[in-house]
């Protein structure tokens, strides 16, 4: 069978796989919104300061929320698979739509991050291992262990103290300075000045795990055999490092960044707070505090197709880096 | 002496502070003609690696490195050359192939690619003209449709092939000097010997000088010119293969050749009839694969034992021989219940062990044990030996001190000191330990033992101590054995019959004397003819018996 149609097929059996993980995940996720204590009523009653137990059971009654929960299980699921996800009563907006405008900067915000980490943690993480008990590796390794141990908030904080307010070379907060209207390229431009700080702060923490995987790799890597056959042909040490040892030693990172990209979403509600960047984390924050249930639901099911999606990116990835693995 | 390839003089590899002796290598002298085949032959630990290694300038630096003499090639004296070109050396008039060319071959590059660079570093050739020189190379090494293979991965070919292509890759450029370094000790039989005559051939044809190193004296037998014997980083006795061979003066070399398992049968010893075991049509198929919706690809299936009958007999020997996928240890896991078989009978004394469930078959695990392969990985590193041996009494409901004490006699019997007790696995040496391993199956007094392959990873002379122990044992203890082999010499010594496996089938049972003189099945022959040195007879034949 030819190679592409052996990766297409691939990537639908991983696709149909998904389907029942995705149900799963909607099903469970309901119960368990279900099992903590108070709905939106209780909410919205308690924000007014005074609701009749009359007047609950009427709001109760038009949010669907006196019908047994079974019932209403199967009243969500139903929407859900006509795309719709219901309504939001705190933000009185539908929440595919609210759900949608805040996935966007998330996106932004994830795949800048991930990009940072992976693709610096590769490169501090070789320099360190070609330069083994060197300055350079000294060096990268206490950066990794110190950035590994501090607290993302305090770094957010940090940043914003000397990047923002002491040399003023960044905005504080935000996604966008929306009352300068900028169009085309300059809000681009705009977005990009904005996303420098949340980007980096996200991304230390994982930045020192892949600097620290990647090195370990890398010198496991080289202690290999096929290295010394490399070093037996009169190979150079400069290819043995960039062509033999890489690529090799990427296989772990490329497996533990795919692994992680869903932690990523969840570590995001810090950062959001932090700079103010509308994602979907802070909508997370938010909606769980006014038991906005569907939204919550709306967001954990954008989450969780976000993740399967990645993995199967990741493992596409994979493939192409080790032959060993077979898309079949 | 002139007209020599290589000239090794008085070379001192160090060790790093605090090793156990000061020295891998010592005062080696060697030197190796054109076109001959000197054969580097010792024990592991003697230094013969390293010393081959200290040729290519491949130590491991910088922790192991040449402290004094010469290796001297061509005007050049190869501990003092520079990097640049000792790049140059490499690949190019020195190359080498090693032993797991699995391993050794980078697992995410082609095959072409990999023989490639040995142009592209050495010779100025256009892509096009080395694409082809790669599939000629491929095709003197012998390999079935070299433009396949070219593009192929490692893990896509054999054993085998794999070594065929590790060859091709060292003798690209031609190279005076060819360094293998125990090239076929990872391969099965048949296909050591053909990797063997393709080296000689190869080498024959080009005028190459090779440095081979083994442990096998049977290889050594096969194709060396001149043999250098090495026992603890000393060369302790050098000369023509035929006077090493035939009349070796240093007594390390006595002991070795002597430790070598001779090719005759050892004389058939006086057997009951009474069946302890038999096995009926154990078929046991891996399936992986499949499933999902038919888009899961094809279902892989492997008939790993298909059918397979045995009968061992109180206190006999059963040999089961294959090569690397015959099926072999399949069956025997599957006697032991580590694996279950699909269909058959396990008999023991009448009864099927096969369809017992957990709770119905601790009674009969205590009957059949089994001794490892690797002795290394088979002892819980955190655990102490003593308590290593006492856990199977202790789960089938021995009192603590009554398995102690039975572990503490264990131990005796199988040779270690008593004080063994409180160490740790990593304590002791290869051979130490599969004694250990012994002790830990014989705890509970088992009458069947299984021995998957329990010598291959030792050296000659403790692989001598250890079958030497089995037969003691089996006769002390009125064991039945069933010992699984690839070794043909090792079955010879110790198995009273034999069966040949292959592709999951048994294609020949027999005594081991029948076997051995009139083989029946046509791969039984092949075996039996793919043994190294089969033409070269040890001096004592009476080496384990």
């Amino acid at each position: 069978m030819n190679h592409s149609v052996k990766r297409l097929r691939y990537v639908l059996k991983r696709l149909l796989q998904a389907l029942p993980i995705v149900l799963a995940i909607v099903v469970v996720n309901f119960f368990l919104l279900h099992m903590a204590e108070g709905d939106a009523v209780d909410v919205l009653a308690g924000e007014a300061g005074s609701a009749t137990p009359e007047y609950m059971a009427e709001l109760r009654q038009k949010f669907g929320l006196d019908k047994p929960l079974p019932v209403q299980l199967a009243i969500y699921l139903k929407n859900v698979l006509s795309f719709d996800l219901g309504y939001s009563f705190r933000h009185e907006m539908p929440v595919s739509q609210l759900v949608l405008d805040r996935f966007v900067p998330t996106l932004l915000l994830m795949v800048s991050t991930i990009l940072l980490a992976v693709g610096l943690g590769i490169v501090l993480g070789l320099i360190a291992a070609v330069g083994l008990n060197t300055w350079r590796d000294n060096l990268i390794s206490v950066f990794a262990l110190v950035t590994y141990a501090t607290p993302l908030f305090w770094v957010g904080l940090m940043m914003i103290v000397v990047f923002s307010l002491n040399l003023g070379w960044f905005p504080t907060s935000g996604m966008e300075n929306i009352a300068a209207f900028h169009t085309g390229w300059d809000r681009v431009w705009d977005i990009a000045h904005h996303l420098v700080l949340p980007t980096i702060t996200l991304s230390l923490f994982y930045l020192a795990l892949y600097t620290r995987l990647m090195r370990a790799s890398m010198l496991e890597q080289a202690g290999m055999d096929y290295v010394t056959t490399a070093r037996a042909k009169g190979v150079t040490e400069r290819r043995i490092v960039f062509v033999h040892v890489l690529r090799n030693a990427l296989l772990p990172v490329v497996t533990m960044a795919g692994v992680q990209v869903g932690a990523l979403i969840g570590g995001s509600v810090i950062v959001e707070s932090v700079f103010a960047w509308p994602g979907l984390g802070m909508l997370a924050f938010e909606a769980l505090f006014a038991r906005d249930l569907n939204l919550l639901l709306g967001i954990f099911l954008l989450s969780a197709l976000l993740v399967v999606a990645v993995n199967l990116v990741v493992d596409i990835v994979y493939s192409l880096l080790d032959p060993r693995i077979e898309v079949s | 002496m002139t007209g020599q390839l290589l000239e090794i003089r008085d070379l001192h590899v160090a060790l790093p502070e605090g090793s156990e002796r000061r020295y891998a290598v010592e005062q080696v002298d060697l030197e190796l003609a054109p076109n001959e085949i000197l054969c580097v032959v010792g024990e592991s630990g003697s230094g013969k690696s390293l010393t081959a290694r200290a040729v290519m300038g491949l130590l491991p630096a910088p922790h192991v490195k040449v402290e004094k003499g010469a290796i001297r090639f061509g005007q050049e004296d190869l501990t003092r050359v520079g990097d640049a070109r000792l790049r140059q050396i490499r690949g190019s008039e020195i190359s080498m192939i090693f032993q797991e060319p699995m391993t050794a071959l980078n697992p995410v590059m082609t095959i072409g690619d990999q023989i490639d660079e040995v142009f592209r570093f050495h010779a100025r050739m256009g892509r096009k003209e080395r694409r082809q020189k790669a599939t000629a190379l491929l095709d003197d090494v012998h390999l079935p449709d070299p433009a396949q293979i070219i593009g192929a991965y490692p893990h896509e070919l054999s054993g085998g092939q794999r070594q065929r292509a590790m060859i091709a890759m060292a003798l690209a450029l031609d190279p005076k000097i060819l360094i293998a370094d125990e090239p076929t000790t990872a391969l099965d039989v048949t296909t050591q010997a053909q990797i063997l005559k393709l080296i000689k051939e190869l080498q024959a044809g080009h005028d190459t000088g090779v440095l081979f190193i083994t442990h096998d004296f049977g290889v050594v037998a096969d194709i060396a010119d001149r043999v250098a014997v090495m026992q603890q980083g000393r060369v302790v006795e050098a000369g023509s293969a035929d006077k090493v061979l035939n009349a070796p003066e240093h007594p390390y070399t006595r002991d070795l050749i002597a430790a070598v398992p001779s090719l005759v049968p050892r004389a058939a010893r006086q057997r009951s009839a009474e069946p302890v075991l038999q096995v009926q049509g154990l078929t046991k198929v891996y399936r992986s694969g499949g499933g999902f919706f038919g888009l899961g690809g094809k279902e892989r299936k492997v008939t790993a034992a298909k059918e397979v009958a045995l009968e061992l007999r109180r206190g006999e020997t059963l040999g089961i021989v294959g090569e690397s996928g015959s099926g072999k240890s399949t069956v025997a896991r599957c006697i032991v219940r580590l694996n279950d078989a699909d269909e058959g009978q396990i008999l023991l004394h009448g009864s099927d062990l096969r369809p017992l469930g957990r709770a119905a078959m601790r009674p009969f695990r205590a009957k059949i044990q089994m001794v490892f392969q690797d002795p290394f990985a088979s002892l819980n590193p955190r655990t102490r030996v003593g308590r290593i041996i006492a856990q199977g009494p202790l789960i089938q409901g021995q009192s603590p001190a009554a398995a102690q004490d039975r572990a503490r006699e264990l131990l005796e019997i199988v040779g270690l000191d008593a004080r063994a007790f409180d160490r740790y696995p990593h304590e002791f040496s290869g051979g130490q330990r599969q004694r250990i391993g012994i002790a830990r199956a014989l705890a509970l007094d088992p009458e069947v033992l299984v021995a998957d392959e329990p010598v291959s990873a030792l050296d000659v002379s403790i692989q001598a101590q250890i079958l030497r122990l089995l037969d003691e044992i089996r006769d002390r203890l009125s064991l039945s054995m069933i010992f699984i082999t690839h070794d043909l010499r090792v079955a010879a010594q110790v198995c009273d019959r034999i069966a040949v496996m292959r592709y999951g089938v048994v294609v020949e049972t027999g005594s081991t004397g029948e076997i051995f003189r009139d083989p029946q099945d046509a791969y039984t022959k092949d075996l039996l003819a793919a043994v190294p040195g089969r033409h070269w007879l040890p001096a004592r034949q009476d080496a384990i018996a």
